[in-house]
């Protein structure tokens, strides 16, 4: 937020608490428009206007409202809710009204007070400015003046605001500034800093929005192999408790090939947003192979902490990533739940007394969700680059019922669904995805790409991959009423192949150093052995080899071990070849 | 402090009162019938002329002529170390007939959140002897893992045997030390401070060795102790004698604070009780050093309460009447668990449901398994086969497992072992349908070997009884014996190497062989 510079700001108009209900408060006498922030109480706790009713006004409070009282103070400020924007947001974990936890650390202790406020950027700290443009150049709303080293993996471009008018510029330099200080000036009398605010339920705006043409690669097999994501795309994780989500979100925020990271834990737990804390510095970036930090935005607005910021993380965060998106970037955003973001307008709008809608979610539930949405994509920017953002929200459904209302308005909208299986997870089949439920409306765009980068026959192995799972499910339901013994032998041996493809291929343990990450080179690799394999096998069949036979070589298993292989363009070489010899020898 | 006679509605748990000065919200209210009966409530709503209050003991009693005074202040618990060894009501009045009770700091109930920032990731193995436990599903200093159970089960019998055995074995705590000197302070101080804190430092541990172990042994040169904080609610006047006998056999008493919300105690306290429990315990561990064990049960009980509350309120209801904010009031209690950066203590929570027609989907054990770091799964079917306890492992998980096992804290081969056996087991209890439609001999040998497993699994694994404590090496090495039971290619979770050592060799053949003669018991 940006009344780090409380001081500078004027409060506009005063009015009085008339009543406190949790973290709703309403107040008389106060002049204010709709998502005007104001401080409420002596303690000047942070809020915003969410309802205007005659002299009332209504206010969510992002912190706790235990002991104020009605008759004590309101202050508007007359500024939108709103991000500050500039280097330095990278490497940093904030909460969700955009207050950098570790200054609320060494402010108030361990326990989060209230009544605290400090500026989403360091106003102290400087930059070294490069510009890129002369005295005398023309400059319009969003072109880049120069660059700034944010981090040891982010250049950062200081950009002209995107509501300026633009303009001749008069004066711009190198050096060390803060991010108040001015750095280019413009003859229309504009001075331009590197600290930018925007109001964060508004999009920045863009140029243009395209179709989406290049994965997101993962590092995921089943989500690279079966049902990619599109840089600039939208992705749902549905799951019930347990099932993956934060564990898939987290490899995604590692692994995937994005420029930049905005991980937004909304109303989860405390202890996974400190594992990315302690973990991200020491990982390495796969592409850089910088920390992941460097790249990597955190806000966390636990499950514990108030329910009025939990609202707003959301958007603060699509807000942070649209910025870096503006610059040119990838970036990839993860939210971790966005059915806590959904509880959490469920629990003010309940308290404003509004006419519930579906499961007591306000009616406008699915407005909001395709407005969040809507702000992913892959775009032409104002200063010409162009930039995405890819958004994946988990979805905590009650029960793990995906008929819920946040599933179900988000499936609408998104064009990738990864549905999270609760007995898959159970028999640590993981990832848990299910792999007939799940589905991705990019798959078909983006295999031009595979096919340029990754390998000729990509869509042809995948359809085969696809193919044979397909078939095993439909025989899995014969043989729960007969046995596997009792099938034809071909049949058998399709399940054998579909079993490797399942432990071999979709599985994949996040915790395993070598595992986790699987460039689509590898996973292609993969699915070549079991091609094999399956070819081999089907051959020596139909040769006349018993397939108890087939099935029991030895090399066989080792299928299942190539994704724990570091060297694993030779370990494949030398298996399909013991596959081959095994089998060729038996007829 | 002002006083109303201004009572204008009573409905419920809820007191309407009329007042002309301001009250802030939450603020502590007490209430004094015509009977002269002192009620304690809480404000709910805050309105320049009315407030809705709470009352937690009930508001028979109370008519409109009743005189309400406002504390100016939020509930506060009195602690002191001398808590240790006594027993109170749900609203933390003591009722062991012991002396009155010093505090040396009223503390807010409703605790601020952690600063995610400050806390430390929980990682130290804590070693219940629990095979199903610390085998599948281990858990770590600092987590919230509930116990969900059911009606009829014995789960006291489980969280009891935990609250006995659990101990932090030395390896494991050395090496985490190690590993966060860095970013842990100056632990020295710590430990020096809270030595000349004790002066019941010596009592306590003398209980502890009868018992057999605690949470803090492995800590014991440097000053830290293990605590044992219960929270009751509406539970019976028999489970709560049950768990008090147990810590008076074991001598855990004296180190454990007892919070009694009984079956007959007024359903409103049971808001306050695990908040009472929780502010002791976050005290005793981030104030003074203690790694505290919370214990509370039954969070069912503490949930139909909220119900019943919402419902007074005329709140438009969730999910099967449930109010639509208990996720986040749930989460404001478990999430009061944990490690922090540079303190010496812990508070680790095995809460403890039962659910409502042994249905997980049910919202108190959904909504608790989406804020706990796993859950510990009681099963019916395992009950009635005789095992003990009955830990159904397959939906039982612990999420902080993985960085709390391996090298140097449990054993090298620890998460192969456990993800290797999840995975056979999964596939034996898959096989145990089919078997029963087409018979044993239609299945193939390698699906013997699977139905066999899971047998053992269960009789031998998964049973041991309430009193036998296990040590991570015995469990493991049973775990083992029990992978013996299938080929080696079948082991495709487990390092290769890891293979080469562990895997009992003499046994492959001869047991298989003969397991697969075994018919199932069913
Ligand atoms: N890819 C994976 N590899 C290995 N283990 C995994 C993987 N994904 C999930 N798990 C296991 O599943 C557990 C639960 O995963 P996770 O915490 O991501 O669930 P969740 O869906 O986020 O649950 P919740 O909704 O309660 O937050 C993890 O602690 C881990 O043990
Ligand atoms: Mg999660």
């Amino acid at each position: 937020m940006s009344q780090a510079t409380q001081a500078d700001i004027d409060v506009v108009s005063e009015g009085r608490i008339e009543s406190v209900s949790g973290p709703v408060v309403s107040a008389v006498d106060l002049d204010a428009r709709m998502n005007d922030v104001v401080y409420v109480g002596a303690e000047g706790l942070m809020g915003e206007v969410i309802e205007i009713e005659g002299n009332l006004t209504t206010i969510q409070v992002y912190e706790e409202t235990s002991g104020i009282s009605p008759g004590g103070p309101v202050q508007n400020t007359g500024e939108p809710l709103s991000v500050d924007l500039g280097p330095g947001m990278l490497d940093t974990i904030y909460d969700g009204v955009q207050r950098p936890l570790d200054v609320l650390e060494s402010r108030m202790g361990a326990f989060l007070d209230r009544g605290v406020d400090a500026p989403g950027i360091d106003l102290e700290e400087t930059w070294e400015f490069t510009p890129e443009l002369d005295v005398g150049d023309t400059v319009e709303a969003g072109d880049i003046l120069g660059t700034v080293p944010e981090t040891e993996s982010v250049e950062h471009k200081v950009m002209v605001p995107p509501d300026s008018d633009g303009g001749e510029i008069s004066a711009i330099e190198s050096g060390e500034f803060n991010v108040t200080e001015t750095i280019v000036s413009l003859d229309s009398g504009e001075e331009i800093a590197m600290r930018q605010e925007w109001p964060v339920r508004e999009a920045r705006p863009s140029a243009d929005k395209r179709s989406p043409d290049r994965p997101l690669v993962t590092g995921q097999r089943v989500q690279d192999g079966l049902f990619p994501l599109a840089k600039g795309g939208t992705a749902a994780i549905p799951g019930p408790f347990g099932s993956g989500k934060t564990v898939t979100q987290q490899s995604l925020a590692k692994f995937s090939d994005a420029d930049i990271v905005v991980y937004i834990g909304c109303g989860e737990r405390g202890n996974e947003m400190t594992e990315v804390i302690d973990d991200f510095p020491d990982l390495p970036d796969p592409q850089t192979g910088n920390p992941l930090m460097a790249r990597t935005c955190l806000i966390a607005n636990t499950s514990n902490m108030p329910v009025a910021a939990r609202e707003s993380c959301v958007y603060t965060g699509i807000t942070i990533a649209e910025f870096y998106r503006d610059m040119g970037y990838d970036v990839a955003l993860m939210a971790d739940s966005t059915s806590r973001w959904a509880e959490a307008m469920r629990e003010i709008s309940s308290r404003l007394e509004e006419m519930p809608g579906e499961e007591g979610y306000p009616a406008y539930l699915a407005a909001r969700l395709s407005q969040f949405y809507e702000r992913a994509g892959l775009f032409d920017n104002l200063n010409g680059s162009q930039g995405s953002i890819s958004a994946v929200g988990a979805v905590s459904p009650p029960g793990g019922d995906f008929s819920e209302p946040v599933t179900q308005n988000t499936l609408r909208i998104v064009k990738t669904f990864w549905a999270l299986d609760a007995d898959l997870a159970e028999r640590r089949h993981f990832p848990s995805i299910n792999w007939s439920e799940s589905y991705s409306l990019y798959k078909d765009q983006l295999d031009s790409w595979f096919v340029e980068n990754v390998a000729e026959d990509w869509p042809e192995t995948r359809q085969w991959a696809v193919d044979v799972l397909d078939e095993e499910s439909e025989l899995q339901e014969i043989v729960q009423l007969v046995g596997k013994d009792a099938l034809p032998e071909d049949q058998q041996l399709t399940l054998e192949v579909a079993r490797y493809l399942r432990e071999g291929f979709l599985q994949q343990n996040a915790f395993h150093d070598v595992d986790q990450f699987s460039p689509p080179e590898k996973s292609y690799l993969i699915w070549k052995a079991i091609e094999t394999y399956n070819d081999e096998a089907f051959d020596a069949l139909e040769a006349g080899v018993p397939v108890e036979e087939i099935t029991a070589i030895d090399a066989a298993p080792q299928l299942n071990r190539i994704g724990t292989q570091e060297d694993y363009e030779e370990f494949v070489e030398e298996l399909q070849s013991d596959i081959t010899e095994e089998l060729r020898e038996k007829y | 402090m002002k006083e109303y006679q201004t009572i204008t509605e009573i409905s419920g748990p809820l007191v309407f009162v009329e007042i002309d000065e301001p009250v802030g919200y939450d603020e502590i209210v007490e209430i004094e019938t015509p009977s002269g009966e002192v009620k304690r409530g809480q404000v709910l709503e805050s309105e320049s002329d009315i407030v809705a209050i709470q009352v937690f003991e009930g508001t028979t009693g109370i008519d409109r002529k009743a005189s309400v005074r406002f504390l100016g202040e939020t509930m506060k618990m009195p602690v002191t170390e001398d808590l240790l060894g006594r027993v109170l009501d749900g609203s933390g009045n003591p009722i062991d007939g012991g002396p009155e009770i010093v505090p040396e700091e009223r503390q807010d109930i409703v605790g601020a959140a952690i600063n995610p920032y400050a806390r430390e990731y929980p990682e130290e193995f804590i070693q219940t002897g629990v095979s199903s436990i610390d085998g599948m599903n281990t858990l770590v200093r600092g987590q919230k893992l509930p116990i969900f159970s059911a009606s009829g089960l014995p789960h006291n019998d489980l969280a009891l045997q935990i609250a006995r055995q659990a101990t932090v074995p030395e390896d494991s705590a050395e090496q985490s030390s190690a590993d966060h000197s860095s970013g842990q302070g100056p632990r020295e101080d710590a430990a020096e401070d809270e030595a000349t804190d004790e002066p019941g430092e010596d009592a306590p541990s003398e209980g502890v060795d009868e018992s057999g172990g605690d949470l803090g042994e492995g800590e014991e040169d440097e000053g830290s102790e293990f605590a044992v904080i219960f929270g009751a609610m509406g539970i019976t006047a028999e489970e709560a004698n049950e768990f008090i006998d147990d810590f008076e056999r074991t001598g855990a008493l004296e180190r454990s604070v007892v919070f009694m919300n009984l079956a007959d105690d007024p359903a409103v306290e049971r808001q306050v009780t695990p908040r009472l429990a929780l502010t002791t315990a976050e005290y005793l561990a981030f104030e003074k050093g203690y790694h505290v064990l919370v214990i509370l049960t039954d969070m069912t009980n503490y949930c139909e309460a909220l119900r019943e509350i919402g419902a007074a309120r005329e709140e438009v209801p969730g999910r099967r009447g449930y109010p639509g904010y208990m996720y986040t009031d749930l989460a404001q209690l478990y999430e009061r668990a944990g490690r922090i950066k540079g303190r010496e203590g812990s508070v680790t929570q095995i809460p403890i449901l039962t659910m409502p027609g042994d249905d997980d989907t049910h919202p108190i054990p959904d909504l608790t398994g989406y804020i706990t770091e796993g859950q510990i799964m009681m099963d019916r079917d395992l009950n009635s086969q005789g095992i003990e306890p009955p830990v159904n492992v397959l939906p039982s998980l612990s999420r902080l497992m993985d960085d709390g096992i391996g090298e140097g804290l449990t054993r090298d081969d620890h998460a192969d072992v456990s993800d290797q056996m999840y995975a056979a087991y999964a596939e034996g209890e898959d096989l145990r349908d089919l078997v029963n439609i087409v018979g044993r001999e239609a299945l193939s040998e390698r699906d013997n070997k699977f139905l066999d497993f899971a047998e053992r699994f269960e009789n031998e694994f998964v049973q041991q009884g309430y009193e036998t404590n296990r040590d991570i090496e015995e469990t493991l090495d049973i775990g083992w014996e029990l992978l013996g039971m299938l080929p080696k290619t079948e082991l495709n979770r487990v390092d290769e190497e890891l293979i080469e050592e562990y895997y009992p060799e003499e046994s492959e053949e001869s047991e298989s062989e003969e397991a697969v003669g075994v018919e199932a018991d069913d």
